[in-house]
């Protein structure tokens, strides 16, 4: 009687205590402590870090980052990559701004680019899900279209006289800019309902393995050409934030954009295996990622040295991330 | 009738890889009769080195690149690798004082070492190629940049600038280069036990593993070979534009992934050769020059190698159906 009274309690601490450790070792729990960890100390070191000027200027710039993520987690979750999102943002930027300049209305300069965003991503996906071929190669040669065909249009000029009103990202309800209220409000809904919502469930069946998810009934295909729509969907989102935020559209985009993307979902515990992820980390990685950028400038750390401290610290999340699941297999 | 089926036991007994490779030599003869009747200038000998000058860094970097997609992974650090070693080259022996020639092998050094760091961690740490290459990818062009904080290194001696722009019995130095490594390159991975061992790993690590083959040894030895070539193409690189720059060989890993896949080396593994990989950067180098010469303007030129990328696999793919082998 005493002795069995003593197991279950011992049994009821490791229980909290093993809760406690999944609510610790949780991927977006790692990375929401570390950007706390990164803005206590370094509004420590340098208190103008933490001022909300320059929070609101760090979201501002790379809210659409966040919102490119969703949709490549989704791809990556499905078993898939695609590297030419850098490459379609730019484009769907300039044509954005391209539609505004000439006189149409604004709302359409802001739908368009999803329409076409979508369109260009059915099409990879259908090459992808119904040929068979790999989605790196496809991406890699609509990367070299999509790159091309933006320089020849534009010849490397930027559009300049936008229409009033066309600043979608500039923005600011209740004195919080546009882009964050995209970057919550699309990453609590796509989280919701990727968990919940049938179709949501069958990326991650698909990504999982394809043939399982076959033979319960799910179209692996049919899965992935929507997974491929989704993702435009997304990449126009964040086209449209990109081109809206300054005054001016440039016909190029940050070096690395689509590295930076991907390197959000993967950070965000999205496996590059397909089958695990949220939309939730990748959105805090993208947050993470900027803060950590920004935060170099305001420890005077040279600017010559960002890249090498941005490469070292995705491979400590990385290996951090690989030495938790580890953990977990090991149980 | 009787003919389509003779043609199609002929097909039948090649593999597919040849197959491909049939594809891209047809592609390859194509537009070069067509490039050649839109410009004179296109096809003759002075051309067509000078366009092996340029195709070397490539094909240097392209040729270990294959023998690790056939192991089923990728590389995507070459370019920064190659950023690095081109950095350390001129620092090396501009700012320490190295002699050149110790500056040389002391940057294939790190060239080497850099491509071990991904083997090293593909292996122990398991952490899949993709993620690490893309992590140390940020961190050497980081490096590179740190180390010459924008500055760029001139004025080598005139020995050096032999390397790439010297001639040997009018060949380009640097196509007899690559000439050799490909040679090497082809004989490793076809007769060598090691080579052979590269498409097993690519069908079934954990099954190679099991048979005995030191899958481990042989990963560290593919990375490290892809940071040695890169060191390579880096010190031509630097020879040939005779500078050094912090953002030489940005967007390398992407020319050198497109030239290895349009090749016919499956992204998934187990398939691949070196001599559908010598096609697919031929092909690209030739349809990006003889576009320019014919009056297309460069963006476009890199439109049409998409859209060649594409095509060509989409093809193999469709004839891999029609023609399906036991392989």
């Amino acid at each position: 009687m005493n002795n069995s009274l003593i197991i279950k309690k011992d049994t009821k601490s490791e229980n909290t205590l093993q809760i406690f450790k999944t609510i610790i070792f949780n991927q977006e729990m790692v990375l929401l402590l570390s950007i706390l960890f990164l803005l206590i100390v370094v509004g420590f070191i340098n208190p103008r870090y933490v001022s909300n000027r320059n929070l609101i200027s760090l979201f501002l710039g790379n809210a659409y980052i966040a919102v490119a993520a969703i949709g490549m987690s989704m791809v990556i979750i499905s078993g898939n990559i695609d590297i030419s999102v850098g490459s379609l943002i730019g484009v769907l930027a300039t044509i954005s701004g391209t539609i505004a300049e000439a006189g149409f209305p604004i709302w359409i300069s802001w739908t368009i680019p999803l329409a076409i965003g979508m369109f260009i991503n059915f099409v990879m996906g259908i090459l992808v899900a119904y040929f068979r071929l790999p989605s790196i190669v496809v991406s890699l040669g609509f990367m070299s279209i999509l790159k091309g065909g933006l320089i020849m249009f534009t010849g490397g000029a930027w559009i300049s006289n936008l229409p009033d009103g066309y600043a979608l990202s500039q923005l600011r309800p209740l004195g919080i800019p546009m882009p964050i209220y995209f970057m919550v409000i699309l990453t609590t809904l796509t989280a919701y309902w990727m968990k919940m919502s049938p179709l949501g469930r069958s990326f991650y069946a698909v990504g999982g393995n394809s043939e399982a998810a076959r033979l319960a009934g799910i179209q692996p295909k049919l899965t992935v050409l929507k997974v491929f729509i989704l993702h435009g969907f997304f990449v126009g989102i964040a086209s449209v934030l990109f081109s809206t935020q300054l005054s001016v559209i440039q016909s190029t985009v940050p070096p690395y954009l689509e590295l930076t993307i991907i390197t959000a979902s993967v950070v965000g515990g999205v496996s590059i295996l397909g089958g695990t992820g949220t939309v939730i980390g990748s959105t805090l990685a993208a947050v993470l990622l900027a803060a950590i950028s920004s935060s170099m400038i305001f420890v005077n750390l040279s600017p010559f040295w960002l890249r090498s401290a941005q490469g070292l610290l995705i491979l400590a999340t990385v290996l951090a991330d690989l030495y938790r699941r580890q953990r977990q297999l090991n149980k | 009738m009787f003919l389509i089926n003779d043609f199609r036991q002929q097909i039948n007994l090649k593999n597919i890889i040849s197959l491909h490779e049939s594809v891209l030599l047809i592609l390859l003869i194509f537009s070069l009769t067509i490039l050649s009747i839109q410009s004179d200038k296109f096809f003759n000998a002075d051309n067509l080195l000078n366009q092996g000058r340029l195709l070397a860094e490539v094909g240097l970097v392209a040729l270990p690149m294959t023998m690790i997609i056939i192991t089923g992974g990728i590389d995507l650090s070459v370019g920064s690798i190659m950023g690095l070693c081109a950095i350390v080259l001129g620092y090396s022996w501009k700012n320490i004082g190295l002699p050149l020639e110790i500056a040389i092998i002391f940057t294939l050094l790190i060239g080497v070492s850099s491509g071990a760091i991904n083997g090293l961690f593909i292996n122990r740490v398991r952490v899949p190629p993709l993620i690490m290459t893309l992590a140390t990818m940020a961190f050497f062009r980081g490096l590179a940049e740190g180390i010459s904080k924008a500055r760029s290194v001139r004025g080598y001696p005139e020995w050096f600038y032999f390397i790439g722009q010297g001639e040997i019995l009018g060949i380009p130095v640097q196509v007899l280069i690559l000439a050799l490594s490909i040679m090497i390159f082809s004989y490793l991975l076809s007769k060598t036990v090691f080579g052979r061992s590269l498409y097993a790993i690519g069908h079934n690590e954990v099954g190679s593993r099991f048979s005995g083959i030191p899958v481990n040894r042989f990963k560290l030895y593919i990375y490290s070979l892809s940071g040695l070539m890169s060191g390579i193409a880096a010190v031509v690189f630097v020879s040939r534009v005779s500078t050094t720059r912090s953002d030489m060989g940005s967007g390398l890993e992407l020319d050198v992934i497109a030239a290895v896949v349009l090749g016919g080396t499956s992204i998934f593994g187990g398939i691949g050769s070196i001599l559908g990989t010598v096609l697919g950067f031929i092909l690209i180098q030739l349809l990006k020059n003889g576009l320019a010469l014919t009056g297309v303007k460069g963006d476009a030129t890199i439109m049409v190698i998409g859209l060649v990328l594409i095509i060509s696999i989409l093809i193999s793919n469709l004839l891999k159906k029609f023609y399906p082998t036991n392989s």
